[in-house]
């Protein structure tokens, strides 16, 4: 390649200013709406998803306030229930399930591995008007009054108590689903077809292979969900017994076949995470990934084990002991691969040249946070403990520690790590750092005194609660004011960014991957030469320039 | 049910000590491994950070057998965990011979209780210190969930089926009972409280409140509803006969067999041609929409006590229920 960096020093010396870039090659809402450039799809899925991680986090800040007093003084306990439903379904369909994929994922997988485009570049416009169509539609329902059924939809409380938005919202999640599974199937024939000349499997970049192992989880489990959501909807219009009791149907089934799709899910919301931050750990500490092909392995083993241990979520719902006890082995199990990543990253510091960039201070914040978050899962998966702790405010605080803690964070680094790529501008550092620290901090206070209030018997959803359990929830809410003013930081110092002077270069952070040896922004078709890769994706130790890719 | 801010909960039944031990073992194993997994990355990025721009790390690609030490270490560790979880499971699972069995009926938003005495309460539930008390719950909508987080007991509570669930206490006093699964608009108010008494306290409470025993009331209903007019101990009788049935083999006419239990004999109210007993005619109505679930559950208390013999007699002029009579 014609750009490459000496390691450890920002460039400060650019040579594409003039030259034409994905941004300036075409202007006007045509040449976006229009676009089949991932690069530009990759920016049109960004802008959408942030909308809804402030509507969904509008909806949490309301629960927290609410949760003040144990009275519940500020909303009906009715508008309370669309409340968490409203935040559940957003944050967990139209946040967490696409944000890495379609953000990151669909602008650096064709660069990290020296393709020009994703396979079917159309499918994935494709994808973002269907998701814009559900994300509008689910809009619509939540702003025309809104759906009271968590966003688990428990029969027979959805198909025949309910009297909210039910079917409305389940067709906007379909329809979601749908931009999902498109995606899915567009990463993995890109990632089989058009990896560049060189690039084996094994010198993928771990995030390829996080977004692999995700793409797969998408396409096997989403059409599960979409044919319960139509079960669900046939019993609601026709009054057709599938899981109402009082009509012959069976409750549970649609318990297990929501967490068939909903537990992979949990994979499709923290694998990409481990793949961004098994990209910056070897940057800022200057060395190989520790144990790639481990790491590489433990993605894909946790895409198959996840399928088979659903049933840890119904421990105490019916189902029976004999189910009960090969869930909670397969559970133990499946967290094995998630222990080999922890004990990888913190191995890959050894013996670094460790820098402290904002990118590396949100990829050590996801470590922390996401150990607690999956230590805290093996206490859930103990049956005798897990029939306590169900359904308590202990399950809230575990899976926020995994998806906020865990998956947020890296989407954080991901974000911080790739912006210069993405934009060609560098944002403020100290202002980055200073988000890194409040996120951080306001996270810990927020979910740490949850997991004490459930140990201590609070039930999840619940609009007001027992005096004895103030005190925590006060502490609670402090925590999520701190963590508002981390999340609205970056939306600031970000968006000022690209008004600002400072240009990034190609390589800021003197990264081997091939995305940081093309131009930032990046040419429209990506590479100026075909790259031609000769060793693996973190060769940092290797001296010389250009051995890792060559023209 | 102090105001003042717990940290721990309250201990009140013979399993909650046992839960207790298992979580602050699993608190202090997890807890040493966040702390030392944190002290190991403080340390490296102290110790390696980056002070000098030419410095070159070494290429370290990783080690087969610390990989392997760090996976078969947890993965021996966890199956530890699994072992001592499912243990305690399996014992919380199924209670001793001799408990009290009470039934607990919930709907949006309350919970009913009956006692085998016949007391009955409404989001209160009296029992007695020391003893071994069965739950026998089910729903009349959606699903609930009935937590007391004192004894560590939470079970889901299905409608159109039963589940159980059993405790012990082991302190006199008032207890949270909480709604654990999210049923519509006022689940957070579907609270209610155990009051644990000791046995002497237990049996005045039992005899300030009785009302006739739960199979006396039972009793009433299947004279009631007519049951007894096919279900009768004579010649004539158009349905077998109900006495000493609990418990026992049933054959049925696809040549199955069933154990007549709980679910069996609701299913037989509700869904009378669902398994039809060998030898007999499906010609029972349904009392879907005639029985309450209360109403079910005394039936099943007259009928598990219901000895040979014991049948009421039938009384001539009461004409059988037929299925056009009954179904709305
Ligand atoms: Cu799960
Ligand atoms: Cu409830």
């Amino acid at each position: 390649m014609t750009t490459l960096t000496t390691p450890y020093r920002p460039q400060a010396k650019v040579t594409e200013t003039t030259a034409e870039n994905y941004l300036n090659v075409a202007y006007g809402v045509k040449s976006w709406l229009l676009t089949t450039d991932h690069k530009r799809i990759g920016l049109l899925y960004l802008m959408s998803v942030t909308v809804m991680f402030f509507v969904g986090g509008v909806a949490a800040t309301l629960i927290r306030l609410n949760l003040l007093t144990p009275h519940g003084q500020l909303v009906t306990a009715d508008t309370y229930n669309k409340l968490f439903s409203a935040h559940g379904i957003v944050m967990v369909f139209f946040f967490l399930v696409p944000v890495v994929p379609t953000v990151l994922g669909n602008f650096m997988l064709p660069l990290m591995i020296g393709a020009r485009d994703l396979a079917f570049p159309r499918l994935n416009l494709a994808s973002w008007y269907i998701y814009l169509v559900g994300a509008f539609l689910m809009l619509l329902v939540l702003f025309s009054g809104g759906v009271d059924t968590g966003w688990t939809f428990y029969t027979p409380f959805s198909s025949k108590a309910s009297h909210t938005n039910v079917l409305p919202a389940v067709t906007a999640i379909v329809i979601a689903g749908f931009s999902s599974i498109f995606t899915g199937l567009n990463f993995v024939v890109t990632v089989h077809r058009l990896r560049a000349p060189g690039l084996t499997w094994f010198r993928l970049p771990l995030f390829v292979w996080s977004l692999y192992s995700t793409s797969i989880i998408m396409l096997l489990a989403t059409p599960v969900l979409a044919m319960l959501f139509v079960l669900l909807a046939i019993e609601r219009l026709w009054g057709v017994g599938i899981f109402d009791p009082a009509l012959d149907g069976d409750p549970l089934l649609f318990q297990h076949l929501f967490w068939f799709y909903s537990h992979p899910a949990v994979y499709i919301m923290i694998l990409p995470g481990m793949g961004i931050v098994s990209e910056i750990l070897p940057c800022f500490s200057r060395k190989n990934i520790f144990g790639y092909q481990f790491i590489a392995f433990s993605s894909i083993s946790i895409a198959v084990i996840g399928f088979l241990v659903w049933g840890h979520h119904m421990f105490v719902a019916g189902e029976s002991v004999y189910a009960a006890l090969v869930f909670s082995l397969l559970s133990y199990l499946v967290a094995v691969p998630s222990a080999i990543k922890v004990f990888n990253w913190t191995a890959t510091l050894y013996k670094g040249s460790v820098s402290f960039q904002t990118p590396m201070l949100f990829a050590l914040g996801f470590i922390g946070l996401f150990t607690i978050g999956g230590l805290t899962g093996l206490m859930l998966a103990a049956l005798g403990l897990n029939i306590h702790v169900h359904d308590t405010y202990f399950i809230v605080a575990h899976f926020h520690f995994i998806m906020v803690g865990g998956m947020v964070m890296g989407y954080m680094a991901g974000l911080h790590y790739w912006w210069p790529k993405m934009t060609g501008k560098m944002y403020s550092e100290w202002w980055a750092r200073l988000s890194a620290l409040i996120i951080f901090v306001g996270f810990i206070l927020t979910f740490m005194p949850q997991f004490i209030l459930g140990y201590l018997g609070m039930p999840r959803r619940y609009h007001v609660y027992p005096a004895e359990f103030q005190v925590l929830n006060v502490l609670s809410t402090a925590g999520a004011s701190i963590l508002g003013v981390g999340y609205l930081l970056p939306f600031a110092y970000l968006i000022a960014s690209l008004f600002g002077r400072t240009r990034s270069g190609p390589n800021p952070w003197a990264a081997t991957g091939l995305e940081w040896q093309t131009p930032s922004p990046p040419p429209p078709q990506n590479f100026l030469v075909t790259p031609h890769v000769t060793c693996g994706p973190y060769e940092y130790a290797l001296s010389s320039e250009g051995d890792h890719a060559s023209s | 049910m102090g105001t003042q801010m717990p940290l721990f909960p309250e201990q009140a039944s013979t399993a909650a000590s046992k839960v207790d031990t298992l979580f602050l073992f699993l608190l202090a194993l997890t807890g040493s491994v966040a702390i030392g997994v944190t002290v190991m990355i403080v340390f490296y990025t102290i110790r390696y950070r980056r002070r000098d721009d030419s410095l070159q790390p070494p290429r370290i690609m990783g080690s087969l057998r610390l990989e392997s030490l760090w996976s078969a270490i947890p993965l021996v560790i966890f199956l530890g965990i699994f072992i001592w979880g499912a243990k305690l499971y399996y014992s919380m699972a199924s209670a001793p011979e001799n408990a009290l069995e009470i039934y607990v009926v919930g709907k949006q938003w309350m919970w009913k209780i009956q006692h085998p005495e016949g007391q009955r309460e409404i989001n209160e539930l009296h029992v007695p210190m020391g003893r071994p008390v069965k739950l026998t719950l089910t729903s009349e909508d959606v699903i609930h969930d009935f937590f007391v987080p004192a004894f560590r007991t939470k079970v889901d509570v299905l409608p159109g089926r039963y589940v159980h669930t059993w405790f012990q206490a082991t302190q006199p006093g008032e207890y949270h009972l909480f709604c654990a699964q999210y049923c519509g608009t006022n689940h957070a108010g579907m609270i209610g409280k155990i009051v644990v008494q000791t046995p002497s306290d237990y049996q005045a409470w039992l005899n300030s409140h009785a009302e006739g025993s739960l199979a006396l009331q039972g009793r009433k209903l299947f004279l009631k509803f007519q049951c007894v007019t096919c279900h009768s101990a004579d010649s004539q009788a158009r349905a077998p006969v109900l006495g000493k049935l609990y418990g026992r083999q049933v054959h049925l006419q696809d040549g199955s067999s069933v154990v007549a239990d709980d679910q069996y004999i609701r299913e037989s109210i509700l869904k009378p041609e669902a398994r039809i007993v060998a030898g007999w005619q499906p010609i029972m109505p349904t009392f879907q929409g005639q029985v309450t679930e209360e109403d079910i559950l005394q039936l099943l208390a007259f009928i598990k006590a219901l000895e040979p013999g014991q049948t009421p007699e039938r009384t001539e002029e009461a004409t059988a229920p037929t299925k056009n009579s009954l179904t709305p």
